[in-house]
Protein backbone atom coordinates (compact mmCIF):
# COMPACT_ATOMS: atom_id res chain seq x y z
CA UNK A 1 0.00 0.00 0.00
CA UNK A 2 1.79 2.99 -1.03
CA UNK A 3 1.39 5.87 1.81
CA UNK A 4 2.99 9.90 1.62
CA UNK A 5 5.34 9.20 4.57
CA UNK A 6 8.14 10.94 6.23
CA UNK A 7 11.30 8.84 6.55
CA UNK A 8 10.93 8.29 9.91
CA UNK A 9 7.85 6.97 9.60
CA UNK A 10 8.79 4.76 6.58
CA UNK A 11 11.40 3.16 8.91
CA UNK A 12 9.00 2.99 11.67
CA UNK A 13 6.37 1.12 9.39
CA UNK A 14 9.60 -1.39 8.23
CA UNK A 15 10.78 -2.04 12.03
CA UNK A 16 6.65 -2.96 13.14
CA UNK A 17 6.86 -5.23 10.14
CA UNK A 18 10.24 -6.73 11.41
CA UNK A 19 8.86 -7.44 15.12
CA UNK A 20 11.63 -6.85 17.01
CA UNK A 21 11.71 -8.45 20.51
CA UNK A 22 13.17 -4.99 21.84
CA UNK A 23 13.01 -1.46 21.14
CA UNK A 24 15.88 0.80 22.99
CA UNK A 25 16.66 4.49 22.12
CA UNK A 26 17.64 7.73 23.69
CA UNK A 27 15.81 11.15 21.94
CA UNK A 28 17.98 13.08 19.60
CA UNK A 29 17.38 15.09 16.99
CA UNK A 30 16.45 14.46 13.78
CA UNK A 31 16.21 10.44 14.93
CA UNK A 32 13.27 11.12 17.64
CA UNK A 33 10.11 10.86 15.59
CA UNK A 34 11.62 7.36 14.30
CA UNK A 35 11.27 5.91 17.98
CA UNK A 36 8.43 7.95 19.15
CA UNK A 37 6.35 6.31 16.02
CA UNK A 38 7.58 2.86 17.60
CA UNK A 39 6.21 3.66 21.13
CA UNK A 40 3.09 3.87 19.58
CA UNK A 41 3.03 1.15 18.14
CA UNK A 42 4.06 -0.82 20.87
CA UNK A 43 1.64 1.07 23.21
CA UNK A 44 -1.57 0.91 21.21
CA UNK A 45 -0.56 -3.01 20.85
CA UNK A 46 0.53 -2.94 16.88
CA UNK A 47 3.98 -3.99 17.78
CA UNK A 48 4.47 -6.62 20.76
CA UNK A 49 7.51 -5.56 22.22
CA UNK A 50 9.12 -4.34 25.11
CA UNK A 51 10.33 -0.30 24.89
CA UNK A 52 13.09 -0.06 27.05
CA UNK A 53 13.49 4.14 28.22
CA UNK A 54 16.87 4.78 29.12
CA UNK A 55 18.66 7.49 30.35
CA UNK A 56 21.59 7.71 27.47
CA UNK A 57 22.09 6.54 24.37
CA UNK A 58 24.86 4.24 25.70
CA UNK A 59 22.36 2.38 27.92
CA UNK A 60 20.21 2.16 25.14
CA UNK A 61 23.16 0.56 22.73
CA UNK A 62 23.76 -1.51 26.22
CA UNK A 63 20.11 -2.96 26.07
CA UNK A 64 20.01 -4.25 23.00
CA UNK A 65 23.12 -5.84 22.54
CA UNK A 66 21.67 -7.58 25.65
CA UNK A 67 18.33 -7.87 23.76
CA UNK A 68 20.27 -9.48 20.90
CA UNK A 69 22.77 -11.66 23.33
CA UNK A 70 20.05 -13.13 24.32
CA UNK A 71 18.74 -14.29 21.06
CA UNK A 72 15.90 -11.93 20.13
CA UNK A 73 15.82 -8.97 17.15
CA UNK A 74 16.33 -5.65 18.45
CA UNK A 75 16.30 -1.94 17.04
CA UNK A 76 17.57 1.26 18.36
CA UNK A 77 18.25 4.45 16.91
CA UNK A 78 20.36 7.68 16.78
CA UNK A 79 22.27 10.43 15.29
CA UNK A 80 25.15 12.28 15.58
CA UNK A 81 26.71 12.65 19.35
CA UNK A 82 24.19 9.92 20.39
CA UNK A 83 26.02 7.40 17.70
CA UNK A 84 29.47 8.81 19.68
CA UNK A 85 27.97 8.25 22.61
CA UNK A 86 27.17 4.51 21.74
CA UNK A 87 30.22 3.72 20.33
CA UNK A 88 32.09 2.05 22.49
CA UNK A 89 28.96 -0.46 23.02
CA UNK A 90 28.69 -0.31 18.91
CA UNK A 91 32.18 -2.06 18.53
CA UNK A 92 31.19 -4.46 21.06
CA UNK A 93 27.82 -5.43 18.84
CA UNK A 94 30.16 -6.13 16.04
CA UNK A 95 32.63 -8.49 18.34
CA UNK A 96 30.18 -10.35 19.80
CA UNK A 97 28.77 -11.09 16.12
CA UNK A 98 24.80 -9.71 16.89
CA UNK A 99 23.37 -8.61 14.27
CA UNK A 100 21.70 -6.31 15.54
CA UNK A 101 19.68 -3.08 13.22
CA UNK A 102 20.55 0.70 13.83
CA UNK A 103 19.50 3.44 12.01
CA UNK A 104 21.39 6.56 12.26
CA UNK A 105 20.00 9.74 11.07
CA UNK A 106 22.85 11.44 9.87
CA UNK A 107 23.97 14.43 11.39
CA UNK A 108 27.27 16.49 12.20
CA UNK A 109 29.05 16.86 15.17
CA UNK A 110 30.00 18.76 17.33
CA UNK A 111 31.51 21.34 18.36
CA UNK A 112 29.78 23.75 17.68
CA UNK A 113 26.79 21.93 18.01
CA UNK A 114 24.66 21.78 14.33
CA UNK A 115 21.06 19.52 14.26
CA UNK A 116 21.82 19.61 10.84
CA UNK A 117 22.49 16.89 8.24
CA UNK A 118 26.25 15.69 7.50
CA UNK A 119 27.88 12.36 7.28
CA UNK A 120 30.74 12.50 10.28
CA UNK A 121 28.93 10.81 12.62
CA UNK A 122 28.47 7.44 10.87
CA UNK A 123 32.05 7.97 8.63
CA UNK A 124 33.23 8.19 12.05
CA UNK A 125 32.27 4.34 12.95
CA UNK A 126 33.41 2.98 9.46
CA UNK A 127 36.54 0.83 11.23
CA UNK A 128 33.87 -0.92 13.62
CA UNK A 129 32.96 -3.73 12.11
CA UNK A 130 29.41 -3.25 11.40
CA UNK A 131 28.10 -3.26 7.59
CA UNK A 132 27.28 0.36 6.81
CA UNK A 133 24.37 1.17 4.11
CA UNK A 134 23.20 4.72 2.72
CA UNK A 135 19.64 5.11 1.43
CA UNK A 136 19.16 7.86 -1.23
CA UNK A 137 15.49 8.26 -0.19
CA UNK A 138 12.75 7.28 2.04
CA UNK A 139 11.40 4.10 -0.26
CA UNK A 140 15.40 2.70 -0.23
CA UNK A 141 15.27 3.28 3.64
CA UNK A 142 12.08 1.32 4.00
CA UNK A 143 13.49 -1.58 1.90
CA UNK A 144 16.64 -1.50 3.57
CA UNK A 145 15.41 -2.40 7.06
CA UNK A 146 13.95 -6.05 5.56
CA UNK A 147 17.21 -6.80 3.92
CA UNK A 148 19.55 -5.45 6.66
CA UNK A 149 17.94 -7.82 9.08
CA UNK A 150 18.15 -10.70 6.44
CA UNK A 151 21.91 -10.24 5.64
CA UNK A 152 22.73 -9.76 9.69
CA UNK A 153 20.91 -12.67 10.90
CA UNK A 154 22.24 -15.02 8.23
CA UNK A 155 23.97 -17.50 10.31
CA UNK A 156 27.26 -16.95 8.42
CA UNK A 157 27.29 -13.24 8.83
CA UNK A 158 26.13 -12.30 12.33
CA UNK A 159 27.28 -8.83 12.31
CA UNK A 160 25.15 -5.62 12.93
CA UNK A 161 23.89 -3.29 10.30
CA UNK A 162 23.84 0.79 10.48
CA UNK A 163 21.36 1.85 7.88
CA UNK A 164 21.91 5.30 7.12
CA UNK A 165 19.25 7.72 6.31
CA UNK A 166 20.26 11.65 5.87
CA UNK A 167 18.77 13.82 8.75
CA UNK A 168 15.62 16.10 8.31
CA UNK A 169 16.15 15.89 4.12
CA UNK A 170 14.92 12.18 4.43
CA UNK A 171 13.65 11.92 8.19
CA UNK A 172 11.15 14.88 8.07
CA UNK A 173 10.82 14.78 4.30
CA UNK A 174 7.75 13.49 2.71
CA UNK A 175 7.33 11.53 0.07
CA UNK A 176 5.41 8.35 -1.86
CA UNK A 177 6.79 5.10 0.02
CA UNK A 178 5.39 1.38 -1.10
CA UNK A 179 4.70 -0.40 2.36
CA UNK A 180 4.41 -4.19 2.12
CA UNK A 181 2.13 -6.48 3.27
CA UNK A 182 2.97 -8.19 6.47
CA UNK A 183 2.63 -11.68 4.90
CA UNK A 184 5.19 -10.74 2.37
CA UNK A 185 7.81 -9.65 5.22
CA UNK A 186 6.98 -12.77 7.14
CA UNK A 187 8.36 -14.62 3.90
CA UNK A 188 10.93 -12.49 3.06
CA UNK A 189 12.53 -12.24 7.03
CA UNK A 190 11.54 -15.46 9.48
CA UNK A 191 11.70 -15.13 12.93
CA UNK A 192 15.27 -14.52 14.04
CA UNK A 193 16.64 -17.97 15.25
CA UNK A 194 20.36 -17.07 16.01
CA UNK A 195 23.12 -20.10 16.05
CA UNK A 196 23.83 -19.08 19.26
CA UNK A 197 22.37 -17.22 22.32
CA UNK A 198 22.83 -16.75 26.00
CA UNK A 199 20.57 -19.37 27.37
CA UNK A 200 20.31 -20.74 31.29
CA UNK A 201 19.47 -24.51 30.00
CA UNK A 202 22.49 -24.25 27.68
CA UNK A 203 24.76 -22.11 29.69
CA UNK A 204 27.01 -20.03 27.25
CA UNK A 205 29.27 -17.12 27.71
CA UNK A 206 29.94 -14.27 25.06
CA UNK A 207 32.17 -11.49 25.25
CA UNK A 208 35.18 -13.20 27.41
CA UNK A 209 38.17 -11.58 28.10
CA UNK A 210 40.36 -12.44 24.37
CA UNK A 211 44.05 -12.63 25.55
CA UNK A 212 46.64 -12.37 22.84
CA UNK A 213 46.62 -16.17 22.14
CA UNK A 214 42.91 -14.97 20.43
CA UNK A 215 42.32 -11.52 19.92
CA UNK A 216 43.56 -11.21 16.88
CA UNK A 217 41.91 -14.29 15.48
CA UNK A 218 38.58 -12.74 16.10
CA UNK A 219 39.43 -10.12 14.47
CA UNK A 220 40.66 -11.95 11.41
CA UNK A 221 37.39 -13.50 11.27
CA UNK A 222 35.41 -10.37 11.21
CA UNK A 223 37.30 -9.26 8.33
CA UNK A 224 36.95 -12.21 6.19
CA UNK A 225 33.66 -12.31 7.04
CA UNK A 226 33.29 -8.56 5.38
CA UNK A 227 34.87 -9.88 2.79
CA UNK A 228 32.99 -13.10 2.03
CA UNK A 229 29.62 -11.19 2.22
CA UNK A 230 29.75 -9.57 -0.99
CA UNK A 231 28.40 -12.53 -2.64
CA UNK A 232 25.55 -12.66 -0.03
CA UNK A 233 24.76 -8.64 -0.46
CA UNK A 234 23.35 -8.81 -4.32
CA UNK A 235 21.36 -12.39 -3.57
CA UNK A 236 19.46 -10.80 -0.71
CA UNK A 237 18.87 -7.86 -3.11
CA UNK A 238 17.93 -10.09 -5.64
CA UNK A 239 15.34 -12.37 -3.66
CA UNK A 240 13.68 -9.18 -1.93
CA UNK A 241 13.17 -7.41 -5.61
CA UNK A 242 11.96 -10.75 -6.77
CA UNK A 243 9.08 -10.87 -3.95
CA UNK A 244 8.52 -7.17 -3.30
CA UNK A 245 9.00 -6.53 -7.22
CA UNK A 246 11.45 -3.03 -6.67
CA UNK A 247 14.85 -2.47 -6.41
CA UNK A 248 16.80 -4.66 -4.37
CA UNK A 249 20.13 -3.92 -2.30
CA UNK A 250 23.09 -3.19 -4.44
CA UNK A 251 26.39 -2.07 -3.27
CA UNK A 252 26.65 0.82 -5.93
CA UNK A 253 24.29 2.89 -8.11
CA UNK A 254 25.41 3.78 -11.56
CA UNK A 255 23.34 6.71 -13.14
CA UNK A 256 25.09 6.79 -16.84
CA UNK A 257 28.14 5.81 -16.39
CA UNK A 258 28.58 3.27 -19.21
CA UNK A 259 29.53 6.49 -21.95
CA UNK A 260 30.40 8.98 -19.60
CA UNK A 261 33.96 10.47 -18.89
CA UNK A 262 33.55 11.98 -15.95
CA UNK A 263 32.23 10.23 -12.92
CA UNK A 264 30.94 12.11 -9.27
CA UNK A 265 30.93 9.29 -6.44
CA UNK A 266 28.58 10.69 -3.52
CA UNK A 267 26.31 9.15 -1.09
CA UNK A 268 22.78 9.11 0.66
CA UNK A 269 20.30 11.27 -0.52
CA UNK A 270 22.45 14.38 -2.15
CA UNK A 271 22.47 11.48 -5.01
CA UNK A 272 19.53 12.30 -6.06
CA UNK A 273 20.30 16.29 -6.83
CA UNK A 274 23.64 14.81 -8.56
CA UNK A 275 21.32 12.62 -10.78
CA UNK A 276 18.83 15.82 -11.78
CA UNK A 277 22.45 17.57 -12.38
CA UNK A 278 24.04 14.78 -14.21
CA UNK A 279 20.54 14.94 -16.67
CA UNK A 280 21.36 18.57 -16.94
CA UNK A 281 24.43 18.71 -17.62
CA UNK A 282 24.08 16.07 -20.56
CA UNK A 283 21.56 18.06 -21.87
CA UNK A 284 24.38 20.56 -22.33
CA UNK A 285 26.63 18.17 -23.95
CA UNK A 286 28.91 16.75 -21.15
CA UNK A 287 29.33 13.31 -20.67
CA UNK A 288 28.58 12.52 -17.19
CA UNK A 289 27.42 10.27 -14.88
CA UNK A 290 26.85 9.29 -10.70
CA UNK A 291 28.32 6.39 -9.02
CA UNK A 292 26.16 6.37 -5.98
CA UNK A 293 27.38 3.79 -2.91
CA UNK A 294 25.14 2.35 -1.21
CA UNK A 295 27.14 -0.40 0.88
CA UNK A 296 30.16 1.54 2.20
CA UNK A 297 31.06 -1.40 4.47
CA UNK A 298 32.26 -4.22 3.43
CA UNK A 299 33.79 -1.09 0.89
CA UNK A 300 32.59 -2.61 -3.01
CA UNK A 301 36.37 -2.01 -3.80
CA UNK A 302 36.72 -4.32 -6.75
CA UNK A 303 33.14 -3.26 -7.90
CA UNK A 304 34.35 -0.30 -7.90
CA UNK A 305 37.17 -0.39 -9.51
CA UNK A 306 35.81 -2.38 -12.70
CA UNK A 307 32.81 0.47 -13.30
CA UNK A 308 35.34 3.54 -13.23
CA UNK A 309 39.27 2.27 -14.53
CA UNK A 310 39.09 3.27 -17.56
CA UNK A 311 37.31 6.84 -17.07
CA UNK A 312 39.36 9.86 -17.63
CA UNK A 313 38.27 11.97 -14.14
CA UNK A 314 36.02 11.16 -10.82
CA UNK A 315 34.77 14.08 -8.40
CA UNK A 316 34.47 12.49 -5.02
CA UNK A 317 31.86 14.61 -3.26
CA UNK A 318 31.37 14.07 0.78
CA UNK A 319 29.83 15.33 3.53
CA UNK A 320 32.39 14.39 5.54
CA UNK A 321 36.27 14.60 5.84
CA UNK A 322 38.90 12.93 8.01
CA UNK A 323 40.31 15.75 9.52
CA UNK A 324 43.91 16.08 8.99
CA UNK A 325 43.60 14.15 6.09
CA UNK A 326 40.86 14.62 3.25
CA UNK A 327 37.79 13.01 2.90
CA UNK A 328 38.03 9.12 3.37
CA UNK A 329 35.53 7.76 0.88
CA UNK A 330 38.60 10.06 -1.49
CA UNK A 331 41.34 8.49 0.41
CA UNK A 332 39.15 4.84 -0.35
CA UNK A 333 39.11 5.51 -3.73
CA UNK A 334 42.27 6.63 -4.89
CA UNK A 335 43.61 3.43 -3.17
CA UNK A 336 41.81 1.17 -5.89
CA UNK A 337 43.66 2.61 -8.80
CA UNK A 338 47.29 2.02 -10.16
CA UNK A 339 48.83 4.23 -12.60
CA UNK A 340 47.57 5.15 -15.09
CA UNK A 341 44.31 5.95 -13.70
CA UNK A 342 41.61 8.07 -13.84
CA UNK A 343 42.50 12.25 -12.63
CA UNK A 344 40.60 12.09 -8.92
CA UNK A 345 38.79 15.11 -7.52
CA UNK A 346 37.86 15.24 -3.56
CA UNK A 347 35.74 17.55 -2.50
CA UNK A 348 33.71 18.61 1.13
CA UNK A 349 30.70 19.95 1.09
CA UNK A 350 27.41 20.22 2.88
CA UNK A 351 28.90 20.12 6.10
CA UNK A 352 26.61 20.98 8.91
CA UNK A 353 23.12 21.16 6.91
CA UNK A 354 25.08 23.88 4.10
CA UNK A 355 22.60 22.91 0.91
CA UNK A 356 24.17 21.67 -1.58
CA UNK A 357 22.76 23.01 -5.24
CA UNK A 358 23.42 22.91 -8.52
CA UNK A 359 25.46 25.73 -7.62
CA UNK A 360 27.63 23.51 -5.83
CA UNK A 361 28.00 20.92 -8.25
CA UNK A 362 29.13 23.28 -11.12
CA UNK A 363 31.64 24.81 -8.56
CA UNK A 364 32.84 21.31 -8.24
CA UNK A 365 33.10 20.64 -11.62
CA UNK A 366 34.74 24.13 -12.80
CA UNK A 367 37.20 23.59 -9.64
CA UNK A 368 37.88 20.25 -11.51
CA UNK A 369 38.87 21.71 -15.11
CA UNK A 370 41.65 23.78 -13.50
CA UNK A 371 43.68 21.36 -11.44
CA UNK A 372 43.59 18.31 -9.13
CA UNK A 373 42.38 18.61 -5.94
CA UNK A 374 42.48 16.18 -2.63
CA UNK A 375 40.15 17.78 -0.30
CA UNK A 376 38.82 20.99 -1.86
CA UNK A 377 35.60 22.30 0.31
CA UNK A 378 32.49 23.53 -1.54
CA UNK A 379 30.80 27.31 -0.43
CA UNK A 380 33.32 28.28 1.57
CA UNK A 381 32.13 31.73 2.88
CA UNK A 382 35.67 33.28 2.98
CA UNK A 383 34.33 36.50 4.76
CA UNK A 384 33.62 34.51 8.03
CA UNK A 385 37.21 33.55 8.17
CA UNK A 386 40.25 35.67 9.90
CA UNK A 387 43.56 35.52 8.35
CA UNK A 388 45.22 36.17 11.98
CA UNK A 389 44.12 32.91 13.36
CA UNK A 390 46.24 30.84 11.28
CA UNK A 391 49.41 30.01 10.97
CA UNK B 1 8.36 20.05 -11.95
CA UNK B 2 6.81 22.52 -9.86
CA UNK B 3 8.21 23.94 -6.52
CA UNK B 4 6.03 25.87 -3.55
CA UNK B 5 7.94 27.77 -1.10
CA UNK B 6 6.30 28.46 2.24
CA UNK B 7 7.23 30.88 4.85
CA UNK B 8 6.09 31.14 8.29
CA UNK B 9 7.25 32.03 12.02
CA UNK B 10 7.73 28.23 13.55
CA UNK B 11 4.34 26.86 15.29
CA UNK B 12 1.97 28.47 12.88
CA UNK B 13 1.74 25.28 10.56
CA UNK B 14 4.26 25.64 7.68
CA UNK B 15 5.38 21.83 7.61
CA UNK B 16 1.66 20.78 8.11
CA UNK B 17 0.86 22.86 4.84
CA UNK B 18 3.20 21.24 3.08
CA UNK B 19 2.44 17.77 4.40
CA UNK B 20 -1.24 18.35 3.47
CA UNK B 21 -0.20 19.75 -0.16
CA UNK B 22 1.36 17.47 -0.72
CA UNK B 23 -0.35 14.40 0.79
CA UNK B 24 -3.37 16.01 -1.92
CA UNK B 25 -1.22 16.10 -4.63
CA UNK B 26 -0.39 12.46 -3.97
CA UNK B 27 -3.87 11.77 -4.25
CA UNK B 28 -4.07 12.92 -7.69
CA UNK B 29 -1.79 10.54 -8.71
CA UNK B 30 1.98 12.65 -8.57
CA UNK B 31 4.79 12.45 -6.78
CA UNK B 32 5.61 14.88 -4.24
CA UNK B 33 8.79 15.61 -2.01
CA UNK B 34 7.31 18.00 0.97
CA UNK B 35 10.37 19.10 3.47
CA UNK B 36 11.15 21.74 5.88
CA UNK B 37 14.48 23.73 6.93
CA UNK B 38 14.49 24.57 10.65
CA UNK B 39 16.34 27.70 11.71
CA UNK B 40 17.14 26.70 15.48
CA UNK B 41 13.67 25.36 15.63
CA UNK B 42 12.42 27.82 18.16
CA UNK B 43 9.14 28.71 18.24
CA UNK B 44 8.03 32.06 16.71
CA UNK B 45 11.54 32.06 14.52
CA UNK B 46 11.48 32.44 11.07
CA UNK B 47 11.10 29.20 9.17
CA UNK B 48 10.30 27.51 6.01
CA UNK B 49 9.00 24.93 4.29
CA UNK B 50 9.24 23.04 0.92
CA UNK B 51 6.90 21.17 -1.80
CA UNK B 52 8.11 20.00 -4.98
CA UNK B 53 5.59 17.89 -7.04
CA UNK B 54 5.56 16.53 -10.52
CA UNK B 55 4.61 12.95 -12.88
CA UNK B 56 8.18 11.67 -12.12
CA UNK B 57 9.49 10.74 -9.00
CA UNK B 58 11.30 14.16 -7.27
CA UNK B 59 15.22 13.35 -6.78
CA UNK B 60 16.60 16.99 -6.33
CA UNK B 61 16.99 17.48 -2.34
CA UNK B 62 18.12 21.21 -2.67
CA UNK B 63 16.16 23.73 -0.63
CA UNK B 64 13.84 26.24 -2.99
CA UNK B 65 15.51 29.50 -4.27
CA UNK B 66 13.20 30.18 -7.27
CA UNK B 67 9.35 28.78 -7.03
CA UNK B 68 6.54 28.59 -8.92
CA UNK B 69 4.36 29.64 -5.92
CA UNK B 70 4.61 30.71 -2.54
CA UNK B 71 2.33 30.56 0.22
CA UNK B 72 3.41 33.66 3.08
CA UNK B 73 1.26 32.75 6.37
CA UNK B 74 2.98 35.05 8.42
CA UNK B 75 2.48 38.61 6.62
CA UNK B 76 5.46 40.21 8.59
CA UNK B 77 8.24 37.76 6.92
CA UNK B 78 7.23 39.75 3.11
CA UNK B 79 9.82 42.48 4.29
CA UNK B 80 11.92 40.90 6.35
CA UNK B 81 12.08 37.22 4.17
CA UNK B 82 12.20 39.18 0.93
CA UNK B 83 9.51 36.68 0.33
CA UNK B 84 8.85 37.86 -3.33
CA UNK B 85 12.61 37.52 -4.68
CA UNK B 86 12.16 34.02 -5.24
CA UNK B 87 9.36 33.74 -6.99
CA UNK B 88 9.24 32.99 -10.91
CA UNK B 89 8.35 35.23 -13.23
CA UNK B 90 4.49 34.43 -13.72
CA UNK B 91 4.70 32.90 -10.27
CA UNK B 92 1.96 33.03 -7.74
CA UNK B 93 1.77 34.53 -4.70
CA UNK B 94 -1.03 33.26 -1.89
CA UNK B 95 -0.46 35.79 0.65
CA UNK B 96 -1.77 35.81 4.49
CA UNK B 97 -2.72 39.87 4.74
CA UNK B 98 -3.75 41.39 7.79
CA UNK B 99 -4.85 45.17 8.19
CA UNK B 100 -1.66 47.03 8.21
CA UNK B 101 0.28 45.19 5.52
CA UNK B 102 1.93 46.49 2.87
CA UNK B 103 2.28 44.23 -0.75
CA UNK B 104 4.59 45.89 -2.64
CA UNK B 105 4.85 42.72 -5.18
CA UNK B 106 7.06 42.67 -8.32
CA UNK B 107 4.50 43.03 -10.75
CA UNK B 108 5.40 40.02 -13.04
CA UNK B 109 3.72 37.42 -10.52
CA UNK B 110 0.11 37.33 -9.21
CA UNK B 111 -0.91 38.24 -5.97
CA UNK B 112 -3.58 36.19 -4.10
CA UNK B 113 -3.70 37.97 -0.60
CA UNK B 114 -6.52 37.45 1.88
CA UNK B 115 -7.54 37.92 5.32
CA UNK B 116 -7.06 34.62 6.13
CA UNK B 117 -6.45 35.31 9.94
CA UNK B 118 -9.62 36.78 10.14
CA UNK B 119 -11.06 34.09 8.14
CA UNK B 120 -9.35 31.39 10.58
CA UNK B 121 -10.45 33.44 14.40
CA UNK B 122 -14.10 33.15 12.50
CA UNK B 123 -14.33 29.69 11.58
CA UNK B 124 -11.45 27.98 13.89
CA UNK B 125 -11.53 30.83 16.79
CA UNK B 126 -7.64 30.64 17.03
CA UNK B 127 -5.58 32.35 14.36
CA UNK B 128 -4.38 29.30 12.33
CA UNK B 129 -4.53 30.53 8.72
CA UNK B 130 -2.51 27.68 7.04
CA UNK B 131 -5.54 25.56 6.34
CA UNK B 132 -7.14 28.79 4.92
CA UNK B 133 -4.42 29.22 2.35
CA UNK B 134 -4.20 25.62 1.71
CA UNK B 135 -7.85 26.77 0.23
CA UNK B 136 -7.05 29.94 -1.32
CA UNK B 137 -3.63 27.45 -3.06
CA UNK B 138 -6.19 24.70 -4.87
CA UNK B 139 -8.78 28.21 -6.34
CA UNK B 140 -5.36 30.25 -7.24
CA UNK B 141 -3.36 27.91 -8.68
CA UNK B 142 -5.61 25.20 -10.16
CA UNK B 143 -2.79 22.58 -9.46
CA UNK B 144 -5.22 20.66 -6.51
CA UNK B 145 -8.30 19.63 -6.24
CA UNK B 146 -10.39 20.79 -3.50
CA UNK B 147 -11.68 17.37 -2.94
CA UNK B 148 -7.73 16.35 -2.55
CA UNK B 149 -6.91 18.60 -0.08
CA UNK B 150 -9.98 18.25 2.19
CA UNK B 151 -9.19 14.29 1.87
CA UNK B 152 -5.96 15.16 3.03
CA UNK B 153 -6.94 17.47 5.80
CA UNK B 154 -9.21 14.53 7.08
CA UNK B 155 -6.75 12.12 7.34
CA UNK B 156 -4.64 14.81 9.17
CA UNK B 157 -7.11 15.44 11.70
CA UNK B 158 -8.44 11.45 12.16
CA UNK B 159 -9.43 11.24 15.66
CA UNK B 160 -10.06 14.92 16.38
CA UNK B 161 -13.79 15.46 15.01
CA UNK B 162 -13.79 18.88 16.23
CA UNK B 163 -10.69 20.31 14.92
CA UNK B 164 -11.54 18.41 11.50
CA UNK B 165 -14.94 19.98 11.02
CA UNK B 166 -13.23 23.38 11.67
CA UNK B 167 -10.18 22.82 9.49
CA UNK B 168 -12.57 21.79 6.71
CA UNK B 169 -14.67 24.41 6.69
CA UNK B 170 -11.87 27.07 6.89
CA UNK B 171 -9.98 25.46 3.75
CA UNK B 172 -13.52 25.96 1.87
CA UNK B 173 -13.60 29.32 3.02
CA UNK B 174 -10.14 30.11 1.62
CA UNK B 175 -11.58 28.38 -1.53
CA UNK B 176 -14.30 31.05 -2.03
CA UNK B 177 -12.40 33.85 -1.00
CA UNK B 178 -9.99 33.41 -4.32
CA UNK B 179 -12.95 35.28 -7.00
CA UNK B 180 -10.99 36.06 -9.58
Amino acid sequence: MRKFLEGSHAVAEAVKRCKPGVISAYPITPQTHIVERIANFVANGELNAQFINVESEHSAASVVLGAEACGVRAFTATSSQGLILMSEVLFNIAGLRLPLVLVCANRALSAPINIWNDHQDAVALRDSGWIMVFAENNQEVHDLIYQAYKVGENPKVMLPVMVNMDGYILTHGMEPVDIPDQALVDKFLPPYNPPYKLDVDNPLSLGLLGDPTVYLETRYALQKTLEEIKDLIPKVGEEFKQLFGRKGLEFVEGYKIEDADSVILAMGSVCGTVKDFVDKKREEGEKIGLLRIIVYRPFPKKIIYELLKEKERLFILEKAISLGMEGPLYTEVKSLFNKPSPKMYGFIAGLGGRDITFNTLEEMLKVGKDKEVSCYFLDVDHSLLKDEFYV
Amino acid sequence: MKEVKIFARAGQGAITTAAILGEALFYQGLYAYAFPHFGAARMGAPMNAFLRFDTQPVRNRSQIYNSDYIIVIEPTLVITQNCFSGLKKGGIAIVAKRENTVLDSPKDVKLVALYAEKIAMEVIGRPFSNTVLLGAFAKATGEVELENILKAVEKRFLGKPEVLKKSLEAVKRGYQAVTE
